[in-house]
């Protein structure tokens, strides 16, 4: 078949929400679109457990710890479902974690933010995995099978994340004075970083049209941000603390939260690699792998040695 | 990886349910490979058994193939039982 017929094939699938499964015809640039997004969505995974790691040992009770320990476990998993989905397009899986390592792939750039207090895990579980499953659920119907596949097994278990999260909170600004601002701060810190895990505005996102159009994006950035404030005022007004910005009214004839404009200096400025722990994220991945070298290739003469034995 | 092969992993959810395939993961061998299923499938009591096989030693169909392998399926309805006309007084069938 020559390639105008492979596409016109491939583009029947996709209006007719047939899914696209690895060894099917695809284009390239779907191909490498796809490569891109999902590596960059694992690599958020794996990067996404360092702001919280530091807490585990620092968590206030042992059901905490146990939570704590727990989100950092699936956060692996979910990191590697995804890496394999990855694997899938034919790009292997040393070449993409040396992306990471040398800055060539992005991840979500939430996670160049430091974790100062214990109220920061109750604010990511809310406010960062809240955002994350809103952008995730879409993707459980996204047209590459691999891909949807992995992000149905991903959604079911980061339910729970949020859940952990917002209890943190609950728990804090039911607290002290002090648990209350500390609760406070931490969603003044983390509230504006939240909105821009949803990437550029509409107007300055360039593929979102042809990634709708091939259905690995379901709703536009613009939607999906729109749709985490509205359910997120609610949820601050329960725990009685106030999201920053002046901005944030009803728009009755909208049905939707106004706010106010995102600071895209700072977004593009993290995003470039100066945000506070950029440098700190990517040198705990390079030492983790470096170090890791011996494991890894013990490993491998371990099985190459019990092979030779078998045969002989 | 140090070129770990590639697993593909099938999970039994319970007793008396089929291996059904849930994903891939690499190890250095097999013993590992089940290890780490263990860890990346079954965090949530998802399986009480599992199967590892070297994703090179699978043969697949190929999808350009798909039309003669399973089209001729299509047109044989009198394969399945509501193709056949029975009075309504027949029971138990």
């Amino acid at each position: 078949m020559d390639e105008k017929h492979l596409e016109d094939h491939f583009n029947e699938k996709i209006d007719q929400d047939v899914r696209i499964e690895p060894k099917d015809w695809m284009p390239d640039h779907y191909r490498k679109t796809l490569i891109r997004q999902i590596s960059q969505h694992a690599h958020s995974e794996i990067v996404g457990m360092l702001p919280e790691a530091n807490w585990i040992s620092r968590a206030p009770t042992l059901r905490r710890k146990a939570a704590a320990l727990a989100k950092v476990q699936d956060e692996a998993g979910h990191g590697l479902y995804l890496y394999s989905a990855c694997e899938t397009l034919g790009v292997d899986r040393d070449t993409l974690l040396d992306q990471l390592h040398t800055g060539k792939a992005k991840y979500s750039s939430i996670f160049n933010y430091p974790t100062l207090t214990w109220a920061d895990m109750g604010a990511i579980g809310w406010l960062v995995d809240g955002a994350a499953i809103m952008n995730q659920v879409p993707l459980c119907r996204a047209s590459y099978g691999p891909y949807a596949r992995a992000m149905i097994r991903v959604c079911k278990e980061e339910s729970f994340h949020q859940r952990q999260g917002f209890e943190i909170m609950l728990t804090l600004c039911k607290g002290s004075d002090e648990q209350q601002k500390m609760a406070q701060d931490a969603l003044n810190r983390w509230w504006w970083p939240a909105l821009m895990m949803f990437g550029p505005t509409d107007a300055d996102s360039p593929h979102t049209e042809q990634s709708m159009r091939w259905g690995i994006k379901r709703f536009t950035n613009d939607e999906l941000r729109q749709k985490f404030v509205d359910v997120s005022k609610p949820q601050a007004d329960l725990l009685g603390i106030k999201i920053p910005d002046p901005d944030l009214k009803w728009n009755e004839a909208r049905g939707h939260y106004d706010f106010g404009e995102i600071n895209w200096d700072e977004f593009y400025n993290v995003i470039k690699g100066n945000g506070p722990c950029n440098k700190q994220r990517i040198d705990a991945r390079t030492k983790a792998w470096e170090e890791g070298a011996w494991v890894r290739e013990a490993a491998s003469a371990y099985a190459e040695k019990k092979t030779k034995q078998q045969a002989a | 990886m140090n070129n770990w092969p590639l697993w593909e992993i099938f999970v039994r959810s319970k007793a008396g349910l089929n291996h059904k395939h849930v994903g891939s993961l690499h190890a250095s061998d097999a013993e590992m490979a089940i290890q780490n299923a263990r860890d990346v499938y079954t965090r949530r009591n998802e399986g009480v058994s599992i199967w590892v096989v070297e994703s090179k030693h699978i043969t697949a169909s190929d999808p350009d193939d798909s039309d003669p392998l399973y089209e001729p399926a299509k047109d044989k309805v009198y394969r399945h039982p509501t193709f056949y006309d029975l009075p309504d007084e027949v029971k138990h069938m």
